[in-house]
């Protein structure tokens, strides 16, 4: 099966906003699991309850929120454009933007988990090494978490390629700047006839998401194994 | 000198220590769950005591009246724990050198290739430890406490995971370190034979309190801590001189401060000094000289004290030139013997039940 020019520009669109969603994603949700994992603070719970908002919340609301603070009337929106010429309303940034917040939850959650599973002892070890709290979290707990790290980064790079109402409420469904593939499916099962043309680009995005995960898996445990420092990293 | 008062309440458990030691490496000695751990984690600042003070060498680690309270990676205290915890993404070498890169360049003072040598890790370096057996691991540990340049270094049972023979091998090591590296160093250990090896103040810890504190030499002669120590068993400590080796009997003579006692497997040379603990239920008292016996130490002595130690037993204190000998004998055979103060004795020990208990000390 080969692909037509269109067919490579939805997916090449896709790649692109779900690469930007969770390349700039990844530095926050490290920070946000941190903060979950390893430290107490007042309004933890509440904050916790935000981080994971967007996994319960219909996307087309966060969509129509995004909309609201970052269209171009918008104050956030019309301030970021005047001072810094960053528009999100109606471009592909916008879709990375919406797919970044969808996929932020996801992200966190697996970086967290693997954080508070590395041992808190080792920690200790460093401290009374001589290390500071931040240089204990950059050269212990984060390396020997990077498996949750690398999973968490392709969860939402996956979550991303398959996100829908947020996008579309946020940033319409524009070809060639916001039409990813979601969105383009949607679009040929709306029209008369387009059915084949759904049926490729749905497999298209299987194969895909699919590549994504075992990715994910092949890169976790190669990092596992190299934390560990066993046989498998030779 | 460790200066420690510090109280601590932990729901059920409550710590409550104050002592002062002057020694260079003090012992913290006591069964599990008497607070040991919990005490070393305060020194270390791993854990935060509700109010005291906290002195290692006149430096002020803690003063909750004077709010002084300085974090665990500026106490620059070297510590060895139960588990090696090593990193294990990182080699030998790395983690080696995590603290070693952490220390101010003007107070390094130890050496990495003199580490290396005197723990003989050089052909770990390049290893991972997730490759190295127990006894590596807990060597690595150590030379990498000690290369994060600490003012004082603090072990906490660091061969409690190690077989018999790793014990004894690890234990040779500490040895070396603590003739080479001349800082303070606290030892916590519930085996009196590595106390008696390794320390010269000992500070015996009960249910989170201070049971005793003292040079080992006291401390180990009282026969009264049994109760509160549980697994300390009473005894006395001689500091002794090898004054000759017969290696077709693998026996050696030892010269103390009243007499001379024979030994048997020492591993130790002619000159060396020796510290050897006797276990009072190993010392028999008799009113006459034996003869024709087959124990190798007859001292003669002088009763200092009987005193009932429980229902049954006695212990009584035998001066024998300038030290103190412990025995514990039956309240029937002291009765039957009339032991009493200032009576001459002979005190008999056997040479096989110093064995592993007279061991190099270079004090």
């Amino acid at each position: 099966m080969s692909l037509t020019p269109d067919e490579w520009e939805v997916l090449r669109l896709s790649l692109k906003v779900a690469l930007w969603s969770a390349a700039a994603s990844l530095p926050p949700a490290v920070a946000v699991a941190y903060l979950l994992a390893r430290t107490r603070f007042a309004g933890k719970s509440l904050f916790d309850a935000l981080v994971h908002l967007p996994l319960v919340l219909p996307p087309v609301v966060i969509g129509y929120f995004l909309l609201l603070t970052l269209g171009r009337t918008a104050p956030v929106g019309a301030f970021l454009e005047q001072h810094f010429g960053i528009v999100f309303a109606f471009r592909w940034t916008g879709a990375a933007l919406a797919c970044a917040v969808m996929g932020f939850p996801l992200m966190v959650r697996a970086m967290r988990l693997s954080i508070e599973a590395v041992d808190e002892r080792l920690e200790a070890a460093a401290r009374t090494l001589g290390a500071g709290r931040l240089r204990v979290a950059a050269t212990i707990t984060l390396p020997l978490a990077l498996p949750g790290i690398i999973i968490g980064t392709l969860l939402s790079f996956a979550r991303s390629l398959g996100e829908f109402g947020a996008t579309i409420t946020f940033v319409s469904n524009i070809p060639g700047e916001t039409r990813t593939l979601p969105l383009a499916i949607f679009t040929y099962t709306q029209v008369p006839g387009g059915d084949a043309q759904a049926m490729r680009l749905s497999l298209i995005s299987i194969a895909v998401s699919l590549a994504a995960l075992l990715a994910s898996e092949v890169l976790a445990r190669r990092a596992t194994a190299a934390t560990k420092g066993s046989d498998a990293t030779r | 000198m460790l200066r420690v008062d510090v109280e601590r309440d932990l729901g059920a458990f409550r710590m409550r220590v104050s002592f002062e030691t002057h020694g260079r490496v003090t012992a913290l000695f006591g069964r599990s769950g008497s607070g040991k751990t919990s005490l070393v984690n305060a020194i270390a600042g791993l854990t935060r005591p509700d109010r005291g003070r906290i002195e290692i060498d006149a430096q002020v680690l803690f003063d909750s009246a004077g709010g002084i309270d300085r974090p665990v990676e500026r106490r620059r205290l070297g510590y060895v724990f139960q588990e090696a915890r090593l990193f294990p993404h990182y080699s030998v070498r790395r983690n080696l050198m995590y603290g070693r890169d952490l220390a101010p360049p003007a107070e390094r003072y130890v050496d990495f290739d003199h580490i290396v040598e005197l723990l003989g890790l050089a052909h770990l370096l390049a290893r991972r430890p997730g490759e190295l057996s127990g006894g590596e691991k807990q060597r690595v540990a150590i030379g990498r406490a000690l290369l994060s340049q600490p003012r004082a270094l603090l072990l906490d049972e660091p061969l409690a995971s190690l077989d018999a023979q790793r014990k004894d091998e690890i234990l040779g090591y500490i040895e070396r370190m603590r003739d080479d590296v001349r800082i303070p160093i606290v030892y916590v250990s519930h085996a009196v034979e590595e106390v008696v090896r390794l320390a010269d103040w000992v500070v015996v810890m009960s249910a989170g309190a201070v049971a005793a504190a003292g040079t080992v030499e006291e401390v180990m002669g009282r026969t009264d801590l049994g109760a509160a120590a549980d697994v300390f068993e009473g005894g006395s400590v001689i500091d002794a001189r090898v004054v000759a080796q017969d290696p077709a009997y693998d026996i050696a003579t030892l010269a103390f401060e009243g007499g001379t006692l024979v030994a048997t497997h020492t591993g130790a040379a002619v000159g060396e000094p020796v510290r050897v603990r006797i276990r009072a239920r190993d010392v028999s008292l008799a009113l006459e000289a034996p003869r024709s016996i087959s124990i190798q130490n007859v001292l003669r002595g002088r009763i200092a004290a009987v005193r009932t130690l429980r229902k049954g037993v006695v212990d009584v204190a035998v001066a024998v030139g300038a030290v103190t000998l412990r025995s514990s004998v039956t309240q029937r055979a002291a009765d039957q013997l009339a032991l009493e103060m200032g009576q001459p004795v002979f005190a008999l020990v056997k040479a096989v039940s110093l064995d592993r208990r007279a061991v190099p000390y270079a004090g």
